[in-house]
């Protein structure tokens, strides 16, 4: 398979390809909400969608999950054509969106309920797996309660059980911890490890902190429905090949001039201290101290973050980009659902 | 190792290929899951109760004065007992297909949608879940025939059970093909209000449908609520200890240009009312994406 690998990605573990992207297209009117997209997720990977909303990340998840049907392009889950083979499509995800679709009248145990139904989960083995999934995200012991009386955090890991209940080998998870407490996003990143570890699974989740990319095994990084950037994130990071030097200075000012003259390097002042990217920072400090001429009070060198990597690629930080255009997009797709 | 301990407890699931069997699961559910929400939502099931109850105690009361001059023993609460029967059908039919655009508003829609099962079951389901309720709410409505002088007999209870789950079955699959469309709360509750309230006016829900002007008459004549009520009068007045003259003029049944339509017949009409619109709400969901 040769479908767009850059940065120097391989899949880990040839196993088989659990999701396969040629050239996904998807068009609302005259929208272009993703614009040929190509990527293959190998079995067992965890695989991280990046990108701020509107980006294209539930477009495309929605896609993949036959929720919506592409204008263009080809893509396989878990083996099955997302066009043709919707039902064993349907019947090997798991899905945990980005919006609850938990029923609030019901108990947790009676939406879990609702789920074995309506997947024919086989009536032998539905107790069982039921206290599984229900043990592991901590809810067994409120699962008689009504879900309206859970916690934002408590309805999320409910629905990642749920996503879990029917054994899926793909499980797609849209902004699993979007809106929580970093506490819960927490709790909840510790189950997706815990879960790749026990139920040989394929991850595909859309994020849009950084941070939590940093759990992926790789990630692929979507700017207005295109794929900027793929790799596993130390591959990603090492591309953008800047370090950060932070130092404090008695004068930042005339700091900030010297260096340009010096060095001919761009800095700034952020949060109280003068910031700039500079490649191999450690060598160059030694250099900073001898020719800067400002008197430094301290000094910090830091290794590129996702922060930069999708920066650099995209040309803004990811909550500059937040904020602006696309949000009309998503828009546009809720109102089609 | 640690983990493959874990893992070979893992409880393996297979979902197996879709099947009648299958569906049939999912039509239970589906039905199921309104009976659990109606039952725990003991307030709408009260507040379903309190508007027949006025309208049979005042209503009827206030109204059984001014027709006590005419003479007869006929109670108007009598009279209009089926009628309120209907209305409460009606109301809580309308308010359980309602729950497709509630389902699509919280997004629980979404949990029935993407799931490998056909949309046909998800749909029969809520049509049969519907009906069900709402025939449950009209059970309650049942347990009041004595304070409107209708009789506990066995035999006109399960007749009116019956013939309103038969009712109630049309009503949800209108219903539910209007929620279909419909994707806020607020307007789907306009459109139906402004639905119901001519249908309930132009049915013989509240006055007996003889001697009325054509354009009156050709009007209840091509409601289709009028042929869920006629056979639960029908019912009603077959069961009153009354004299003839006073049970056709309560009970004149539905005319067409002087043919008296059957109770068999106007309960097929019914039955065919409530399959077709199942079908275009069935066909409506399996368009949408």
């Amino acid at each position: 398979m040769s479908t767009g690998e850059f940065a120097g990605a391989t899949a880990p573990g040839k196993l088989g390809e659990a999701v396969v992207v040629e050239g996904l297209t998807k068009r609302f009117g005259d929208i272009e909400a993703v614009r040929g997209i190509d990527i293959t997720v190998a079995t067992g990977e965890i695989f991280g969608f990046l990108g701020p909303n509107g980006a294209g990340k539930s477009t495309t998840i929605n896609m993949l999950c036959t929720l919506l049907t592409p204008t263009a392009g080809r893509a396989r889950v878990a083996g099955f054509d997302v066009r043709s083979q919707r039902d064993d499509v349907r019947r090997n995800i798991g899905l945990v969106f980005q919006d609850p679709t938990v029923d609030g009248y019901l108990s947790g145990e009676q939406n879990l309920r609702f789920h074995a139904e309506l997947y024919g989960v086989p009536k032998a083995v539905v107790g069982d797996r039921m206290r599984q999934v229900l043990e592991m995200v901590g809810l067994w012991d409120r699962r008689g309660d009504r879900v309206e009386t859970y916690s934002g955090g408590m309805k999320r890991r409910l629905e990642i059980a749920r996503g879990l209940l029917h054994s899926p080998r793909v499980l797609f998870l849209d902004e699993p911890t979007v809106g929580l407490d970093p506490q819960t996003r927490k709790s909840i990143w510790d189950y997706i490890q815990q879960l790749k570890n026990n139920e040989d699974i394929t991850i595909f989740m859309t994020t849009h902190y950084m941070d939590e990319a940093e759990y992926c095994d790789r990630i692929a990084i979507i700017d207005s429905g295109r794929i900027v950037a793929l790799g596993t994130p130390e591959a990603l990071k090492a591309s953008v090949g800047k370090d950060r030097v932070r130092i404090e200075t008695a004068d930042d000012e005339t700091a900030i001039a010297a260096l340009k003259e010096h060095f001919d390097l761009e800095a700034a002042v952020h949060e109280g201290e003068v910031t700039f990217a500079v490649s191999s920072g450690e060598e160059f400090v030694p250099r900073l101290f001898a020719e800067l001429g400002v008197p430094i009070k301290s000094v910090s060198v830091s290794r590129p973050s996702l922060d930069d990597v999708f920066m650099s690629y995209t040309g803004s930080t990811i909550r500059d980009a937040e904020g602006s255009a696309n949000d009309w997009m998503r828009m546009a797709f809720r109102a089609r659902r | 190792m640690g983990t493959q301990a874990i893992a070979a407890d893992v409880v393996r699931v297979r979902v197996p290929e879709r099947s009648i069997r299958h569906d049939l699961r999912a039509v239970k559910i589906v039905l199921h899951r309104e009976l659990i929400r109606f039952w725990h939502d003991r307030m709408r099931m009260v507040a379903g109760l309190l508007q027949p109850v006025l309208w049979l105690l005042v209503m009827g009361t206030g109204l059984s004065s001014l027709l006590r001059t005419g003479g007869g023993n006929v109670d108007l609460k009598t009279f209009i007992f089926p009628g309120v029967l209907a209305m409460s059908v009606l109301f809580t039919a309308m308010f359980s297909a309602g729950s497709i655009v509630w389902d699509r508003e919280f997004g629980f829609l979404r949990e029935m949608l993407v799931a490998p099962v056909s949309r046909t079951a998800i749909v029969v389901g809520k049509c049969f879940g519907g009906a069900v309720v709402a025939t449950c709410q009209g059970v309650f409505i049942l347990l009041l025939a004595g304070l409107a002088g209708v009789p506990y007999s066995p035999l006109l209870l399960l007749t009116l059970i019956g013939e309103m789950f038969l009712g109630a079955f049309a009503l949800t699959g209108f219903g539910v093909m209007m929620a279909a469309r419909i994707k806020s709360m607020q307007s789907f509750f306009a459109i139906m209000q402004m639905a119901m309230m001519p249908m309930l006016f132009l049915s013989g829900a509240l006055y007996p449908l003889a001697g009325l002007p054509a354009w009156l008459s050709l009007l209840t004549r091509l409601n289709p609520l009028t042929y869920a009520i006629d056979p639960l009068r029908h019912a009603v007045f077959s069961h009153l200890d009354i004299n003839p003259a006073l049970a056709r003029a309560f009970n004149p049944g539905v005319t067409w240009n002087g043919w008296h339509v059957p109770v068999g017949l106007e309960l097929i009409m019914v039955v065919v009312m409530g399959v077709g619109l199942m079908l275009i709400a069935i066909a409506e969901f399996r368009g949408s994406e």
